[in-house]
């Protein structure tokens, strides 16, 4: 389906730190489309500085009651100008947002289960992806590491959906002290032969592989979603290639917009 | 209603915009939200005779009203590009602009060969300019025997309007124009990108992979209007500018420069349905300046104060 370029109100932005916020858009068009893993590019405001549209995931999807989904957030980390734009925006204010673009997660049925993993600010897509399956009652966990537990968000609301939380921070402040692979590798040690988990990863690249190693050697199945630098998301740049391999093994760079953002971890080629 | 079709050799255009090669894939990829025959070209991403993989990433960054970028032209090649996106293409009415590269000369000349026996590609813009890939590209454009050549050895083989995109990256792009003309160029376009680096200070390290890369977007727009101006006094073949191109004002100072046509690349990133804005504000513009003809406007730059 053809994305939708919409000029979208701000209803809401919620400061959860002093480098992250949840921006909720009223962008009917976007938000009914929108499938769990795709995203958006966001124009930070008017203007040639800064220039170009930012990629968001697509982190809630939001409807009220059994009606089509009217709004959706996203969560942002404030890195540069563009970013800090959108951590100062107040309710009220618009953004123009074009999307919902790239190919979303495929979602797993029970009785496999989900299992997502995610760095710092990787949670980005989780929230509408737990939301998708726990609808469908596929068991999930997230495995969530950050730098320290004030870095960690949302997680009574995955609680709330009954998503299992196994977290870890660098410094040890909450939950396992070091990487969040290392209670991943326990868990997946740990579970019943035959259960089958598919594994769902946001994150920093080094993250990203290291999981795709683990499903590999665990035998499971794993869902990358990839954080490139990406001038256009439509697929008119080639700014934003994935190393991927095709099917006679042969490595080639495929635009994660268009073939991606998600894609499978076994078919990526780490360097 | 103001009339706005643009001359370029045999072919007629029912407007002056078209989309900057590389900056909008094979147009395919814009086909669900912008009306691909509303645009007077759609200028496809550069091919040369086979496939090409391109630099690895990163292969942009952001630059003060910029985009750096050393994408290192992959493509899928001329054969591939009349099988899969041509057809589709035509099918849309899309007036299709090649973006013609090669390696050698006769690799210009053997896909401009190919281009032409295939249904339905209007024109050929050789890219003599593309700064990001050591041969073919630039170097037949910082050479002015070099680019002639090109031009020569593909009017050879095409009956089609052909124009090579100049690199600004030489002292006299005039010169170059010139060369061009002499040698059987139906037109001319510019400018490709400005060789430029961004440096990762922590890491001491260019922030692209490629190293130096190619800079585009409104910071460049004033240096390209001023070598548009420039060509458009030293030939008498039409000029398609670009560089920057933003707003239907932008458009405006490059058609009041000498440019007979324009392109917009970066622009489109920010927003891909400017299409309809700049043909609407360069409308707008005539009816109110009693101009009833594109053309009538064209290099209507006046001197003195
Ligand atoms: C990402 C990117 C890819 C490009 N690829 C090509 C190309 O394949 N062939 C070419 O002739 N020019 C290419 N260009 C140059 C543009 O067509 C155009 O000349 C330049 O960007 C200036 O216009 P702009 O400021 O409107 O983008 C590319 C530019 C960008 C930003």
């Amino acid at each position: 389906m053809a994305p939708a370029d919409v000029q979208a109100e701000v209803l809401g932005n919620r400061r959860l730190s002093a480098d992250y916020n949840v921006l909720l858009l009223d962008a009917p068009a976007i938000a009914a489309a929108a499938r769990p893993g795709q995203f958006v590019m966001i124009r930070t405001g008017p203007g040639t500085d800064p220039l170009l549209r930012r990629p968001f995931s697509v982190f809630e999807i939001v409807g009220d009651g059994g009606r089509a989904p009217s709004a959706f957030s996203v969560l942002c980390k404030r890195v540069g100008p563009g970013t800090e734009r959108l951590y100062r925006l107040e309710a009220g204010g618009c953004l123009s947002v074009l999307g919902p673009l790239g190919k979303p997660f495929d979602l797993v049925a029970p009785p496999a289960e989900a299992w997502m993993v995610a760095g710092g600010v990787g949670l980005a897509p989780f929230a509408a992806l737990a939301g998708a399956l726990r609808a469908s009652g596929v068991a999930c966990r997230l495995f969530y590491g950050a730098r320290t537990a004030a870095d960690l968000f949302y997680l009574d609301d995955f609680a709330a959906r009954g998503v299992a939380l196994d977290l870890a921070t660098e410094d040890g402040s909450r939950g396992t002290r070091g990487l969040v692979t290392a209670p991943l590798e326990i868990a997946l040690r740990g579970r019943p032969a035959g259960a089958a988990v598919t594994l769902y990863a946001c994150g920093p690249e080094p993250m990203l592989k290291a999981v795709a190693a683990l499903a590999g050697a665990h035998g499971c199945a794993s869902q990358v979603s990839t954080e490139r630098v990406m001038a256009c998301g439509m697929g008119g740049c080639y700014s934003c290639v994935v190393s991927v391999r095709d099917s006679s093994g042969r490595a080639r760079f495929v635009r994660s917009c268009l073939d991606g953002p998600v894609f499978d971890g076994a078919a990526v080629a780490w360097d | 209603m103001a009339d706005l079709t643009v001359r370029i050799g045999s072919l007629v255009l029912k407007n002056p915009l078209m989309s900057a090669s590389g900056c909008f894939g094979y147009g395919l990829e814009y086909a669900g939200i912008v009306d691909l025959s509303s645009l007077g070209a759609v200028v496809v991403k550069g091919l040369f005779l086979e496939e090409r993989e391109g630099h690895p990433p990163p292969r942009v960054v952001e630059t003060p009203s910029g985009l750096l970028n050393a994408i290192g032209l992959q493509g899928i090649g001329a054969r591939r590009f009349v099988r899969e996106k041509l057809p589709e293409l035509r099918r849309l009415n899309a007036v299709v602009v090649v973006n013609v590269c090669g390696t050698t000369i006769d690799e210009y000349a053997e896909v401009s060969r190919i281009l032409s026996d295939a249904e339905g590609v209007a024109a050929l813009e050789l890219n003599i300019s593309c700064p990001n890939v050591r041969e073919g590209g630039i170097q037949f454009g910082s050479d002015l025997a070099s680019a002639g050549a090109v031009v020569a050895a593909v009017r050879k083989v095409t009956p089609l309007p052909i124009f090579p995109k100049l690199t600004p990256n030489v002292t006299s792009v005039a010169a170059f124009a010139r060369a061009a003309e002499e040698n059987g160029a139906d037109a001319v376009s510019l400018v490709n990108t400005f060789l430029a680096m961004v440096v990762d200070v922590e890491r001491r390290r260019p922030v692209l992979s490629n190293g130096m890369g190619g800079l585009s977007g409104p910071a460049i727009r004033p240096i390209a209007v001023r070598m548009v101006y420039e060509c458009a006094q030293q030939v008498r073949i039409p000029v398609i500018g670009m560089g920057g191109i933003a707003s239907a004002r932008d458009a405006l100072e490059f058609l009041i420069a000498g440019a007979s046509a324009v392109q917009v690349g970066t622009a489109n990133f920010v927003d891909p349905l400017i299409w309809t804005a700049l043909a609407a504000g360069i409308e707008d513009y005539m009816i109110r300046h009693g101009i009833a003809r594109l053309a009538d406007l064209v290099g209507t730059l006046e001197r003195g104060r």
